[in-house]
């Protein structure tokens, strides 16, 4: 593989205050979702048995703790990973003017929106179903969020474009691949979402036009709703593949696996959002089949992903000494202070075990029946994205301001701990919700008030003990991040040891083959829009013919 | 690739192959349903039961903020009830605990499952879909009279 090494490039000093700003304005924003997040496992224990805790309101601080943790902060650090990669990697720095525009427009956007939640006038969660309606701020938001997001991809493609041209033979790096990989998922997924924040809902929210067709907005949002969880989750795999092996001591085992595997995530994550609509009515069960086949598809790059991750730490460990069919296991920094990443990549792939095993049951067409929107599927996805996906984040994200600002990270004992802590909270939550959730605990749910108080006609017991578990799980969750906030203050506010720079750790590949049929983007760009113009057109159809009429605004009071 | 990943590459593919045809044996055998593309009834705007014979119940569920209606329903054990569910507002859940039945009702449009209780006894229905601030008590119940 290209440029293998700790190679360190420098940036200039606008660049550096940008990519730093990308990554710290959200994360002082996560601060508030991290809180909710705490905050309602104890609602839902019955811990706190009240409508509103502290001046937010249960389904407000809902609404913070999805739109924050799973939208902002993820869009924004996926784009300051992406301006960072280029620059690395092409050796180019993005033009600053537009990284600039684009980072004004989601910093605007995402201050709309905030406006919009923390004055309670957007209390209808991060997939904000209509007919609940919020204040127009919080759409138009939304809309510049994304917006400047697309701003920061186009600012890479014509660096990349001559990076190729002048670089005929090579093959391009394997995290640009990765990243550019990321981001045409995500203009695959926000085509339909603009549709359906620009063109319908933010004129409903408006009064400019009366009535909007709920399941098709409903079915265009999941449209959206899926392959975002893949813009999640490729910035991780970047990490896995082409760092994590050098972390462990090793070598990627194939860099081929590596460019497959996002060249067959472009094909598969758009066409399989009915998955999440297998309980609508107006779909037609065959085209609910179909996308559940198509889900199966996309499981299969996280398959490989599996293997050729072990594979390369079982070369690693076998590097450091490790023997044996397992033994070599213990043979991997866990615990080394240096070399923190490990820690954070591997716990978050070790949740991700579960994640990806509780993802083909929610997938799994009739299975969904059993838990679909029940406290099963947070158990599920704080396996993925608040397990790998956030993770991998936060360690880019202190990796990264360590970098930029040529501050060695401090409090190296306590930054170790981190992952594991935050393994072991989210077990109990997941474990928890997951057991409740089979049980058919909604989720979603102030569940105090009733549900779990033995004082309401509504009490279910079995679910009133298994929330205690989940708030254990959440304390655990919170105190590994205030851990890791403190971790990272505490580096921004040391002194600088050496200049600021930019560099990663890069494996080298064990396998390093051609690229062959996996060097280019388009032909899968274009396989993969076809297969969603026939995953998608009937769905459409039977959308429009089996809605009545549209619905007016509802606000959720 | 070598012979390890294409190893591991059947061995996933076949895995995922075993899950499919699982799916196709819940409907083909068990008769596992989700609910299909239904036009044949239009919204309406109150809760209704029917009872065509002891055996077979038409019941109209209507979803609307924060209640069910009918709120109570009384059926016979083993006997086939007809669940149409429509929304008189917003998205509501509708999830009958212990049993298959878990529903959307979206505004506009009229869900549809068929469903047999065969254990007698009290059968909760939740609301498992954000409607708004009372969202937490939006519930209703369905007996099963002993034959
Ligand atoms: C202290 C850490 C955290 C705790 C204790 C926590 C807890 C919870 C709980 C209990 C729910 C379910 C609430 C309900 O359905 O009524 C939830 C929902 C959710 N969480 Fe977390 N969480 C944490 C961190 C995170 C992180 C880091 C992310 C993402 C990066 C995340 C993403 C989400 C999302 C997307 C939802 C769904 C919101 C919705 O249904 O509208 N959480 N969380
Ligand atoms: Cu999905
Ligand atoms: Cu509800």
């Amino acid at each position: 593989m290209e440029s293998a090494g700790e190679e360190r490039v420098s940036l200039t000093d606008a660049s550096r205050r940008l990519i730093l700003l990308e990554l710290l304005v959200p994360t002082v924003l996560l601060a508030f979702g991290i809180y909710h997040g705490f905050v309602q496992t104890l609602y839902r224990a019955g811990i706190i048995r009240a409508e509103s805790f502290l001046g937010i309101d249960y389904y407000q601080g809902l609404t913070l703790h999805g739109v924050i943790n799973a939208i902002v902060f993820t869009t924004m650090f996926a784009v300051a990973f992406g301006n960072a990669l280029v620059a690395r990697f092409l050796g180019r720095e993005p033009p600053v003017g537009a990284a600039w525009v684009s980072f004004a427009l989601m910093t605007v956007g995402t201050l709309l929106a905030a406006f919009a939640m923390f004055t309670g006038r957007a209390s209808i969660l991060y997939t904000f179903y209509p007919p609940l309606v919020a204040h127009p701020t919080f759409y138009i938001g939304a809309a510049l969020l994304v917006v400047g997001s697309w701003v920061a991809f186009f600012n890479w493609i014509p660096l990349y474009r001559s990076w190729r041209r002048e670089n005929p033979g090579r093959k391009t790096p394997l995290a640009i691949v990765g990243i550019f990989a990321t981001f045409v998922v995500w203009m695959m997924a926000t085509l339909p979402l603009a549709y359906e924040v620009i063109v319908m809902l933010i004129p409903w929210s408006l009064g400019m036009v009366r009535e909007i067709n709920v399941l098709l907005a409903r079915t265009l949002f999941w449209f959206f709703g899926h392959p975002l969880v893949y813009f999640w989750l490729l910035p991780a795999y970047v990490m896995y593949y082409v760092m994590l092996p050098r972390i462990a001591g090793g070598k990627l085992y194939s860099d081929f696996a590596g460019r497959l595997v996002f060249m067959l995530f472009i094909v598969f994550s758009a066409p399989v959002g009915v998955h999440h609509q297998f309980g609508d009515p107006g779909i037609s069960v065959s085209w609910k089949w179909l996308q559940t086949l198509l889900t199966y598809g996309v499981a299969l790059p996280s398959l490989i992903t599996a293997f050729t991750l072990a594979a390369s730490l079982e070369y690693a460990a076998r590097q450091n000494g490790g023997t044996g069919l397992l033994r070599w296991w213990t043979r991997l920094p866990y615990w080394d202070r240096e070399r923190w990443l490990f820690g954070y990549f591997f716990a978050g792939l070790f949740l991700f075990l579960f994640g990806g095993v509780t993802g083909l049951i929610n997938a799994s067409y009739s299975v969904n029946n059993l838990v679909h929107n029940t406290a099963w599927v947070p158990g599920h996805f704080h396996t993925t994205i608040a397990g790998p996906v956030f993770l991998a984040f936060i360690a880019m994200t202190l990796h990264l301001v360590s970098e930029l600002t040529g501050k060695p990270v401090r409090l190296k004992s306590w930054n170790v701990a981190v992952p594991y802590l935050w393994l072991l909270g989210v077990a109990l939550l997941s474990i928890g919700m997951s057991i409740s959730g089979i049980d058919g605990e909604p989720r979603r749910t102030n569940l105090g008030l009733g549900y779990t108080n033995p004082g309401s006609e509504l009490f279910v017991p079995q679910w009133a003990s298994m929330a205690r578990v989940v708030a254990a799980g959440g304390g655990i969750m919170l105190f590994a991040m205030v851990v890791y906030f403190a971790v990272l203050v505490s580096t921004l506010l040391s002194k600088r040891q050496r200049e600021p720079g930019l560099g990663f750790p890069v494996a080298e590949a064990y396998h390093d083959e051609p690229a062959g049929f996996v060097a280019n983007f388009r032909p899968w760009i274009v396989i993969g829009v076809l297969i969603c113009a026939i995953a998608y057109a009937p769905v459409l159809y039977d959308v429009s013919r089996a809605t009545f009429f549209g619905s007016p605004s509802y606000t959720p009071d | 690739m070598d012979r390890a990943e294409k190893l591991v590459l059947g061995m996933a593919s076949a895995l995922l192959v075993v899950f499919l045809s699982a799916t196709v044996f819940a409907v083909a055998r068990l008769d596992i349903t989700l609910p299909t593309c239904f036009t044949e009834m239009e919204p309406f705007d109150e809760g209704e039961v029917i009872e065509h014979s002891e055996d077979w119940y038409e019941v109209h569920y209507l979803a609307a903020m924060w209640f069910f209606e009918p709120e109570e329903l009384e059926v016979p054990a083993g006997a086939t009830v007809d669940l149409y569910l429509t929304s008189d507002d917003v998205l509501h859940g509708f999830q009958i605990l212990g049993t298959d039945v878990n529903l959307m009702a979206v505004p506009g449009t009229v869900n549809y499952k068929r469903v047999t209780f065969d254990e007698p006894g009290e059968y909760r229905i939740v609301c498992h879909e954000f409607c708004g601030i009372d969202h937490h008590w939006m519930a209703a119940t369905i007996t099963v009279a002993e034959r």
